[in-house]
């Protein structure tokens, strides 16, 4: 009798935790089922009916999106942000953790509080005076502008996962290496950089998913040009749009999904990793 | 050992002028985009629209005195409750339950995934689950069609105003439960299991367990939760951008800053929004900071 209660309530509980996990796909399958259906179709009926249907898969969303509505050119903007951002984001904050973890200087202290204060800080309140700077440069609108302030946004948060990486590793190695006569240089780049692999790749994911995702910083300082506008930017400039191209929504979201999607599953251990580094110690 | 030590500390004095070049890069950036325009935005937020002359707090005043922008302060703290405590409540639920299954990976995969994609993305999902037809139509949205399927009448969940701040925020939940579950589970894997097991040879009940030793032993990771969701839900921008644009009563701190921003061009009444919503982040950077130096010190 008790063992029969004992299985009911673990019967239960693999259907609720089930149940919960079809919640909270549905919601993506139904986009990824949309995108593929033909415009009048999304229009009328719901994702769940093409199936009882005959199957009316068509791929004319993608390429309208992708070449009518310049989204293909909005991919490589993404990636022209992205992939610089990400890159200086991680050697000049690898340099400073370096400097933080290894090296005694005056200051070092007030300025590693000063970085670990800056962490949780709202961007927002920098956007007006960044945004007046960047327009007396003439930046705004264009990448370096992005490239810049997305750099400085992340650095709070890469400076404190990699000294705290950075620290962890054995001292003697670097205590040796001093002995025999290593440059700071030298230490960075041979035995800093090769032993930091899975750090700084767990941080280049966490930051480059980052930089794809991001809305606001791209709407501030990128402004309303087509020309330089990520995929964030043009599928919530087609969402305002709102009407004759309402049916590429599901196409354009899912085209921006594709990336991190792809990323987050080949490396989803290093993903985590951030997640964990950043939540658990900041 | 003393000689080792000895020759690091040379070294480590003779290159101070070298330190420099390491942390000179960094200090620009978080002078020139962080510090700097933090202070600024204080300046600012005591100025007019288009930061001419001084006006002193009426910014701040005319933020808490009128219907439109107190709706928006009301928002943001449905925002910070109700989104925070679902998170943690789903995260926690998810992963206790989860930890005994042999698929746990899966699970964690699949309520994990809305965390790798944008906002903005989330939002245009999450548009098209929440789509609205007229009663007498058609639903071809899933919740309204599931509502028509049991026989109720077809809510427009983006626009009425009883319940739209709540479908975004379901939203929101639906985002970032995967990291609740995600750290939640971090810690729970942490609780050595002798401790579980000599409570069980002791007689004690799962539930009991639950309450007595899993629950306090996950209290600092539950308290980084909680304060790493208060503040997203506090930021929370391109959802309800995406969503809503702020109509109908769903405008919460961040959304509202930009529109006084690029919509009316006011740079003062943006700058106090920033300000208060700095100001209410502030006692989670005092407490990183306090928790940062404990850390060092031992």
């Amino acid at each position: 009798m008790r063992r029969l209660s004992r299985e009911i309530s673990r019967g239960s509980l693999h259907l609720t935790i089930i149940a919960i996990c079809l919640v909270w796909l549905l919601p993506t399958l139904g986009l990824l089922v949309s995108s593929f259906r033909p415009k009048q179709a999304i229009a009328t009926s719901g994702w769940w009916t093409t199936f009882k249907t005959p199957l009316q898969f068509t791929l004319e969303n993608y390429w309208e999106v992708l070449f009518q509505e310049g989204l293909a050119r909005s991919f490589f903007n993404s990636l022209a942000i992205s992939i610089p951002s990400t890159a200086v984001t991680l050697f000049v904050a690898a340099l400073a953790a370096y400097a933080f973890a290894w090296m005694k200087f005056p200051g070092r202290n007030v300025l590693f509080i000063l970085t670990v204060g800056l962490l949780v800080i709202p961007l927002q309140i920098t956007l007006i005076p960044v945004l007046k700077v960047l327009t007396a440069f003439h930046l705004t609108g264009s990448f370096p502008a992005v490239w810049l302030a997305h750099t400085a946004y992340g650095l709070p948060f890469a400076i404190f996962l990699l000294r705290n990486f950075f620290m962890n590793l054995p001292r003697d190695l670097f205590e040796s290496a001093f002995l025999d006569g290593a440059s700071h240089l030298t230490a960075f780049f041979h035995i800093l950089m090769p032993l930091s692999v899975p750090s700084l790749a767990a941080l280049a994911i966490f930051q480059f998913l980052w930089v794809w995702n991001d809305l606001l910083v791209a709407l501030v300082y990128l402004g309303g040009s087509r020309e330089v506008a990520p995929m964030t930017l043009a599928i919530s400039n087609l969402v305002s749009s709102f009407g004759s191209e309402w049916h590429l929504l599901p196409a354009a979201a899912f085209l921006s999904m594709l990336l991190p999607l792809i990323l987050f599953f080949a490396l989803q251990q290093y993903f985590v990793k951030g997640i964990l580094a950043g939540a658990l110690k900041g | 050992m003393v000689r080792i030590l000895s020759v690091v500390n040379k070294m480590t004095r003779k290159i101070s002028l070298e330190t420099y070049f390491y942390v000179l890069p960094a200090l620009f950036f978080l002078f020139s985009f962080l510090l700097y325009p933090t202070l600024h935005t204080f300046y600012l937020s005591l100025l007019n629209q288009d930061s001419s002359s001084f006006v002193g707090l009426s910014n701040y005043l005319y933020l808490f005195t009128h219907r439109e922008t107190f709706l928006v302060f009301r928002n943001s703290l449905l925002w910070l409750t109700l989104f925070t405590v679902t998170v943690v409540g789903m995260g926690l639920f998810l992963a206790v339950l989860s930890d005994r299954l042999p698929y746990e990976p899966v699970i964690k995969s699949v309520i994990f995934v809305p965390m790798a994609v944008s906002f903005t993305a989330a939002a245009v999902i999450w548009r098209f689950v929440y789509l609205y037809r007229p009663e007498g139509f058609l639903q071809i949205g899933l919740v309204n069609a599931l509502l028509a399927y049991v026989g109720g009448s077809p809510i427009a969940w983006l626009v009425d105003l009883k319940v739209n701040n709540f479908a975004l925020i379901a939203a929101g939940i639906w985002m970032w439960t995967g990291f609740g579950m995600v750290v939640i589970s971090a810690g729970l894997k942490g609780i050595p299991n002798e401790v579980l097991e000599a409570a069980r040879v002791d007689g004690a009940k799962e539930w009991q367990l639950f309450w007595h030793i899993i629950l306090p032993m996950l209290g600092p990771v539950l308290v980084v939760v909680v304060l790493t969701l208060m503040i997203n839900a506090l930021k929370v921008f391109d959802l309800v951008y995406v969503m809503t644009f702020g109509n109908h009563d769903t405008d919460v701190i961040a959304n509202r800053m930009f529109k006084e921003m690029f919509t009316f061009g006011n740079f003062g009444r943006a700058s106090a929004i920033a300000v208060i919503l700095f100001l209410s982040i502030v006692p989670v950077i005092i407490l990183n900071i306090r928790r940062f130096r404990r850390e060092e010190r031992v």
